[in-house]
């Protein structure tokens, strides 16, 4: 175990880079500078503001400088807000995105997987119809369908709900609806999934004609393994609840993470992009991590490949 | 690829039974019946299938032909007429610059349509060649080739979408390639999988005694084979193509006015429901029901060709 997360840790280390590479040259290559402003600047100024930022060096010389400082956790001033270092916005920003993020992947989980379980066993009868219809609807509307719609529902209709804005507790629960039912829907027909493919092995029957109780059967025999495929899902989730967050924090006027991404990237903020892509690429990783671990547990099999 | 002399010569030569042997029972076989008649049959009793397919179809004729036979023009203006409910003339309403919604949601299903159509095509192409390339050479070639998708699967894509996307401009092509570059990845999993499945079977002895080369094998003898999975994935992509397109145009990164897509429709509906909500409405229904229509359809396939998974 230790080895196989060391191994993983490095491979991780190594996506990140990575990823550092690509977004670097990617941000580099693109035409234009985040410093043209509408306003004429006077060359010998724009030529003082590149040295600042230390544009007047070669793209390499710039990319070593640049890695250095990200190891140390520095990622720069934002080139586009004067005086704000990309370090602050994030520290300013990212708990508004954790609470909502972690709210809204609680709430797809505390949701999804009991949804799941009950529609496997108890299968082809209401619970089993009723919750997979309105999960299929629900992966139907995306994030920039459903919240629109629940801010309209709920806010506007019947006024119960505030619809923008980040000030009380109030707040936060239409933006981690938008973003967790898409994904409770999804975790409730993966864990129905999972599920029964538990519940029609033949060792479950072998169960059965030996009098175990059902729900013996169900939680201490078929959960582990029928969550399997839920967990294997939780890196993608992640991500996805990352970039709708951008969708979601634009709808709601959220002061969160990713409309400073969607901001930062139509503004050419390098420093800013680059900090808040290797941020979102560890944070996935990070996850990623902790799922195959999470699987490695419940599935020993997997160990040995 | 092949040379053409041995084609020529090899045209003649007996070709394996390209689906039947493989993949259903022998008992369906004397009725003489092929994998994909099989699948028809029993996706025609799946009632939510079919009736999704007639939609999806009805969605598809409405958004191709609707624009054409419309009284209405998507790009007219009438800044006198403004926003405007549903109305007799209008049946979808008009949008803020007095345009007929219903025409715009049309032409904005066409660019999704297509978008979605495209992209999964250059999605599958990738994916089936790197599958089965993978899982014919198969050994350290193959690990290597099948690490590299698991550390893709860790990225996340959608922020290098949206880099492209702003460093190259935003044009139609561009959003092809780049979501066709990052949906290939599952096509390339399955069809890897059922090619190793393959691979040792008779047929591809035999080809391989007859000094057909690789790449011949593979695109003539595998891919045909694993086409099954690779059609029911392919519908589960293009509604995850079509949610990605309408994110980035929603973001403002994906398709530019006057152009609109879905995904532009429903950003705009979204800046205007509380005054006008019949903008967000009709975009986001037939978006969401295209989507449902879409998903439903894969699962019925998934059922109708692969009839042990239909069983639970």
């Amino acid at each position: 175990m230790f080895r196989f997360v060391t191994v993983r840790l490095l491979q991780g280390l190594l996506v990140l880079l990575a990823i550092y590479a690509v977004t670097f040259f990617l941000v580099a290559a693109t035409p234009g500078s985040p410093f043209s402003t509408e306003r004429a600047i006077r060359p010998e100024i724009l030529a003082q503001i590149e040295a600042f930022y230390g544009y007047d060096k070669p793209v390499g010389e710039r990319f070593v400088t640049s890695v250095s400082n990200a190891l140390r956790g520095e990622f720069g001033p934002s080139a586009v807000y004067a005086n704000r270092s990309v370090t602050d916005i994030i520290a300013e920003s990212f708990p508004v995105s954790l609470k909502l993020g972690s709210l809204a992947l609680g709430l797809a989980l505390a949701l999804g997987i009991p949804v799941g379980i009950i529609a496997a066993v108890r299968q082809n009868s209401w619970l089993d119809y009723v919750p997979m219809s309105v999960s299929m609807a629900g992966i139907c509307l995306p994030t920039f369908v459903m919240g629109p719609l629940l801010a309209l529902i709920f806010g506007l209709i019947f006024e119960l709900l505030p619809v923008a804005g980040w000030f009380g507790p109030e707040y936060v629960i239409l933006p981690a609806l938008t973003l967790g039912l898409y994904y409770a829907a999804y975790f409730a027909r993966l864990t129905r999934g999972g599920m029964l493919e538990m519940l029609n092995q033949d060792w479950v029957r072998t169960a059965r004609a030996k009098g175990v109780s059902e729900s013996t059967i169900v939680w201490k025999h078929c959960l582990k393994g029928g969550l399997i495929p839920a967990i294997t899902f939780l890196g993608p989730a992640l991500a996805g609840i990352i970039s709708g967050s951008f969708v979601v924090e634009t709808i709601f006027q959220i002061p969160g993470l990713g409309q400073w991404f969607v901001k930062g990237a139509l503004n050419r903020d390098d420093f800013l992009i680059l900090g808040l892509t290797v941020l979102f690429a560890a944070l996935i990783v990070v996850m990623n991590l902790l799922v195959d671990i999470v699987q490695v547990a419940l599935n020993p099999r997997l160990k040995y490949e | 690829m092949s040379d053409h002399s041995e084609t020529a010569v090899l045209a003649d030569e007996p070709v394996p039974p390209p689906i039947e042997a493989n993949e259903i029972a022998a008992e369906e076989l004397e009725e003489g019946s092929s994998l994909w008649r099989d699948a028809w049959h029993r996706l025609k009793r799946n009632r939510l299938a079919v009736s999704s397919l007639f939609i999806f179809i009805f969605i598809a004729l409405f958004c191709v032909v609707g624009p054409w036979l419309s009284p209405y023009d998507s790009q007219t203006q009438d800044l006198f007429l403004g926003a405007v409910g549903p109305s007799a003339d209008h049946w979808f309403g008009t949008d803020t610059l007095g345009r007929d919604l219903m025409v715009r949601v049309m032409e904005g299903g066409r660019i999704s349509l297509l978008v979605g159509l495209v992209a999964t095509l250059v999605a599958l192409l990738i994916g089936v060649m790197y599958g089965a390339t993978a899982g014919y050479l198969g050994g350290k070639v193959d690990s290597a080739m099948m690490r590299f998708v698991d550390l893709l699967y860790a990225l996340p894509f959608t922020i290098f979408v949206i880099l492209l996307m702003v460093a190259f401009g935003r044009s139609l092509w561009l959003i092809f390639v780049a979501i066709g570059c990052i949906e290939w990845l599952t096509t390339a999993r399955i069809v890897r999988s059922g090619v190793i499945s393959l691979k040792k079977q008779e047929f591809v002895e035999a080809a391989n005694s007859l000094g057909f080369s690789h790449m011949r094998i593979i695109v003539r003898h595998l891919i045909p084979n694993v086409l099954g999975p690779v059609i029911v994935v392919a519908t589960l992509t293009v509604p995850a193509v079509m949610l990605l397109e309408a994110f980035l145009s929603f973001l403002g990164l994906g398709i530019q006015p006057p152009n609109a897509s879905w995904g532009v429709l429903i950003n705009e509906g979204q800046q205007n429901m509380e005054i006008f909500p019949w903008m967000l409405i009709f975009p986001a229904f037939f978006f969401a029901l295209t989507l449902f229509c879409l998903n439903f359809l894969g699962d019925g396939l998934r059922d109708a060709l692969d009839p042990k998974s239909a069983k639970d």
